[in-house]
């Protein structure tokens, strides 16, 4: 709990409010304030109410819709303009590709940023503000803007990689990276300094410390960074759009291969004629959404077993 | 072996020196390589900078940046074609409006709910899913709009009111669906700050008789003002740069109107339906994406500015 | 808890069973493909494809088919639009482009510049349709008419404003149409008005979407909008097309297979184009795949709501692609 300093701003606007309190407290007010109350509390939950209610007309509108398709034809099945034979395996293995890549790329920068950051970064020094500034901006840009980022220098030169899976994971990584960084430092952060003085007390070298002391013990904050990241960067359709993410192919996809993606291919299907094809498009977002849940709560899971208290 | 040892802890006999016996050049290698990977965000900023800077300033050359800012009509495809910005950044403002509409009661009452109210297990059930709704994807909630909301709307809008009625697109749609979208980010950085108010000032002002309504609205919610402030300016950079949902539920008519339920063109949506796969690098077409992307940059690039200044200013005041 | 741990493990094995289910279904995509001949052949290589969205479903179709008797060639299908497809193609990305309509001078000229040598194959026929809502007691408009709806300049309001149409209906008119990316758009544009990217821009645009105008026209009294045959057929209960008074003939045409194909349809009667490029067509696997489309093409087109060539438009394309094929 922090230490409470009676100088603070914030300190100042609670006193005021405290006071005011105690003055319309002491001043004798009718207990109408009971029936205020109430309706104040069932209004607050009414709030909570609404967003749960969000989530299940959500979830439950695309189970009513997609119902007759939730098989495993869904996932066995290749993208097809005959709906009774369309499903999102290829879109699926691209997904797979993509994620893989995006993992590989992920985690080194990621963590790398991370420790440079906490580690060899001075507190005060300009170009630790400088990258830590950008870190937070680059959090808030729009995907969109990465996908034109991707288009711009990726796919075209210098890069010049063209329109296959690389590019797509390249982009989703710039993404999602400030989140992978983010946690990371926590993680890296939570580490009392004890363990890392003891270590060099012994004789270790930084880069010892680090690899034998801090990460082993930060990975499990770092492992929660990253799923949460490629949860985010699974659900991603519109950063792939600039980057012509193929909507059709009749072959399995690859790392060098023209690629397509699950949430592009339920975009697809939303314009497509046959009414199937919405049904079709239901259930694919259901199992989007089915997913990111799995990976969220393995996420959470791992986040509250491994978490090391000092 | 006990003489060498005080010999050496006397001061007038320590010549050792402290540095490592070797240069260490692999730490040295090794400080490389991360500050290599620390670099490469600002080499990303840099990189969206000039992606998004270089082709503006031809636009810029083409169509005076008076036109494209304060003109109302935006046809860029059309013959002949119009470059007034107006109307879809309009668009992307009245989503968002809506969106705040829905999401500043709904998570703010749910935070201050969280907070004051719950009981743990309440809260071990509720924070969950709150997580969980921010965990979906944006098409998700981009087809919900258009299969649930749209429809929904129809049915209950009375006729001509306010421009209606409404069809297939609207704002409101779009608007209701990012606002569900973004009541996770209000949620739960708002009850982060409400929580880190101190028990104290809680305490007090039970001791002195208040009741929960009174503490929550007079003595917490302003303690934590600049952290829930904070929470709102990031939900509307979210939802300011949200593109699926636009793209799916509100249209690709740049009309410029503040009606709830026209159909309207945002800015994320232009993009996304211009900017697909090829476009050649030198065409009209693709400075002009490029020139709204980078409008779209600053407006976000502001609002996370602000939005970073407000929570150090909370954070500060407890470190 | 017991419950989360629970609900956790599950999830696991769910996820687990996706992936392995997804990796693991490669065997029945074979039994998908459908009369396409059994045997294995052997051409390999991959073949990219992009180009109108209106095509795309058909050349889909068709390489699907392909594809299950041709497994070694990897065909990639993208719906960038005409024009963003005719870019791709003009600088050698892809080795055929779909399209809704025939190439531009401009286009060709860029193609001329980067040598691209390419032929304009007709594979389809569509009719580009005119759907009103149900409750409209229009049966027939004529080229004249529908301008006066569309045309840039001055639309016509309400249903009362349109010269010659049944005076009992006065309702608003409510324009539902695809955006300015599509080469239906173009095709549209240039036959009512006159000219390409010519048109009203007080429209309800859908995008790439034409599912919605299936939807705004069905919900709006005086509802007009316009797309390929396909979204008609698949939504006719809840939609009336227009029969088009034929420039030439005078007579109002419904939009229809026969029509489409005798051209009486016209002027919305449209071809459908494959633009391959001339070098990549002389071999295998492009020769092999557009061989098998122009076998093919009639037997898939009707399935995905295409109108097929008639025999002297087939015989025409496949003596164009011999020529290319040397």
């Amino acid at each position: 709990m922090a230490e409470y300093d009676p100088q603070t701003a914030r300190a100042q606007v609670a006193m005021a409010g405290a006071r005011g309190v105690t003055a319309e407290v002491l001043s004798n007010q009718p207990r109408k304030d009971v029936i205020r109350n109430t309706i104040f509390a069932s209004l607050l939950f009414l709030a909570i109410a609404i967003a749960l209610a969000g989530l299940c007309l959500l979830i439950g509108k695309n189970l009513v819709d997609g119902w007759s398709r939730l098989n495993l034809d869904l996932i066995t099945q290749n993208n097809s303009s005959i709906p009774e034979n369309a499903g999102l395996r290829n879109a699926i293995i691209g997904t797979l590709w993509i994620m893989a890549f995006v993992i590989l790329m992920l985690v080194p920068i990621g963590v790398g940023t991370a420790i440079f950051l906490e580690e060899y970064g001075n507190r005060k020094s300009r170009i630790t503000r400088l990258i830590e500034l950008n870190i937070q901006n680059l959090a808030g840009v729009p995907s969109i803007i990465y996908g034109l980022l991707g288009l711009a220098f990726i796919a075209r030169s210098p890069l010049n990689l063209g329109y296959v899976i690389l590019t797509a994971s390249l982009t989703l990584t710039l993404l999602v990276l400030p989140v992978v960084i983010l946690a990371s430092r926590e993680a890296i952060r939570a580490v009392p300094p004890s363990i890392r003085e003891g270590s060099l007390a012994l004789g270790a070298t930084k880069w010892q410390t680090i690899r034998r002391q801090v990460l082993p013990a930060s990975i499990p904050g770092i492992a929660t960074g990253v799923i949460l990241a490629i949860s985010r960067a699974i659900g991603e359709t519109a950063p792939l759009i600039p980057l012509g993410a193929a909507t059709f192919v009749t072959f399995t996809p690859g790392p060098t291969t023209d690629f397509t993606a699950m949430p592009v291919v339920i975009f697809n299907w939303v314009k497509q004629s046959q009414p199937e094809f919405q049904t079709l498009a239901a259930a694919g977002v259901l199992l989007l959404i089915a997913l990111l849940i799995v990976m969220n709560s393995f996420a959470i899971w791992l986040r509250n077993r491994y978490e090391q208290t000092w | 072996m006990e003489a060498r040892g005080l010999e050496a802890t006397s001061p007038a006999a320590l010549p050792r020196r402290l540095e490592a016996p070797s240069p260490r050049y692999g730490e040295k290698v090794i400080y490389g390589l991360f500050a290599a990977c620390a670099t490469l965000s600002v080499l990303t900023t840099t990189a969206i900078v000039i992606s998004l800077v270089v082709p503006s300033i031809q636009f810029f050359g083409d169509v005076p940046i008076g036109d494209f800012l304060f003109g109302t009509d935006w046809g860029p495809s059309f013959q002949p074609p119009s470059f007034g910005v107006l109307p879809i950044v309009v668009g992307t403002l009245s989503v968002t409006f809506w969106g705040l509409i829905f999401a500043i009661p709904i998570g703010l009452g749910s935070a201050i709910y969280l907070s004051e109210y719950a009981s743990p297990r309440l809260r071990k059930i509720v924070k969950p899913i709150l997580e969980i709704l921010a965990g979906v994807p944006t098409i998700a909630f981009g087809f919900f709009a258009l299969i649930f909301i749209t429809p929904q709307i129809q049915k209950i809008w009375p006729g001509h009111f306010l421009g209606g009625p409404p069809l297939i697109f609207s704002v409101l749609a779009g608007g209701l669906a990012i606002g569900l979208m973004i009541v996770p980010i209000i949620a739960s950085i708002s009850e982060d700050a409400m929580s880190a108010v101190p028990s104290g000032l809680r305490e007090g002002a039970y001791a002195l008789g208040a009741t929960r309504a009174k503490i929550a609205t007079k003595v917490v919610f302003p303690a934590a003002l600049s952290g829930i402030v904070a929470s709102v300016i990031l939900a509307i950079s979210r939802a300011i740069g949200e593109t699926m949902v636009v793209l799916i539920a509100v249209g690709s008519t740049p009309n410029l109107t503040f009606s709830p339920v026209q159909s309207v063109q945002a800015m994320t949506a232009f993009i996304g339906t211009t900017a697909t796969g090829d476009i050649p690098t030198g065409s009209t077409i693709y400075k002009t994406i490029f020139a709204v992307a980078l409008l779209l940059f600053l407006m976000t690039l502001l609002m996370n500015l602000l939005s970073i200044r407000l929570v150090r200013k909370y954070r500060q005041v407890y470190e | 808890m017991i419950l989360r741990k629970s609900i956790l493990a599950a999830s696991c094995c769910g996820v687990l069973a996706i992936g392995v289910a997804a990796c693991g279904g490669s065997s029945d995509d074979e039994s998908s493909a459908s009369g396409g001949g059994s045997d294995v052949s052997g051409l390999s290589g991959s073949i990219r494809v992009d180009g109108s969205s209106t095509v795309g479903p058909l050349t889909q179709a068709v390489a699907e088919q392909f594809s299950g008797s041709n497994p070694d060639v990897d065909v990639t299908v993208g719906q960038a639009g005409t024009g963003g497809g005719f870019e791709k193609f003009c600088v050698g990305e892809t080795a055929i482009n779909d399209a809704s309509r025939e190439i531009e001078p401009e286009e060709a000229a860029i193609c001329k510049k980067n040598n691209i040598p390419y032929e304009g194959l007709q594979v389809a026929n569509d009719a580009l349709t005119v759907v009103v809502n149900p409750n409209n007691p229009n049966t027939c408009l004529s080229v004249e008419q529908l301008a006066s709806i569309w045309g840039p300049d001055n639309p016509a309001s309400s249903w009362s404003d349109v010269e010659g149409t049944d005076s009992s209906f006065s309702a608003d008119i409510e324009r539902f149409g695809p955006g300015t990316t599509s080469g239906t758009f173009d095709y549209f544009t240039d036959a009512i008005n006159g000219e390409e990217g010519v048109q009203t821009k007080d429209y309800n645009n859908v995008g790439e979407n034409d599912n919605q105008t299936v939807t705004g026209v069905e919900g709006s009294e005086g509802g007009i909008g316009y797309f390929g045959f396909s979204y008609y057929e698949e939504n006719a209960s809840q939609l009336k097309a227009l029969e088009i008074k034929n420039p030439d003939t005078g007579k109002c045409v419904a939009p229809s297979e026969e029509t489409v194909r005798d051209g009486s349809y016209a002027p919305l009667g449209r071809p459908l184009f494959m633009y391959p490029n001339t070098d990549d067509a002389a071999k295998d696997p492009v020769k092999g795949f557009l061989t098998y489309y122009l076998d093919n093409v009639n037997d898939i087109a009707p399935s995905v709501g295409f109108i097929t060539l008639t025999d002297e438009q087939l015989k025409k394309s496949q003596d164009t692609l011999a020529s290319m094929t040397g």
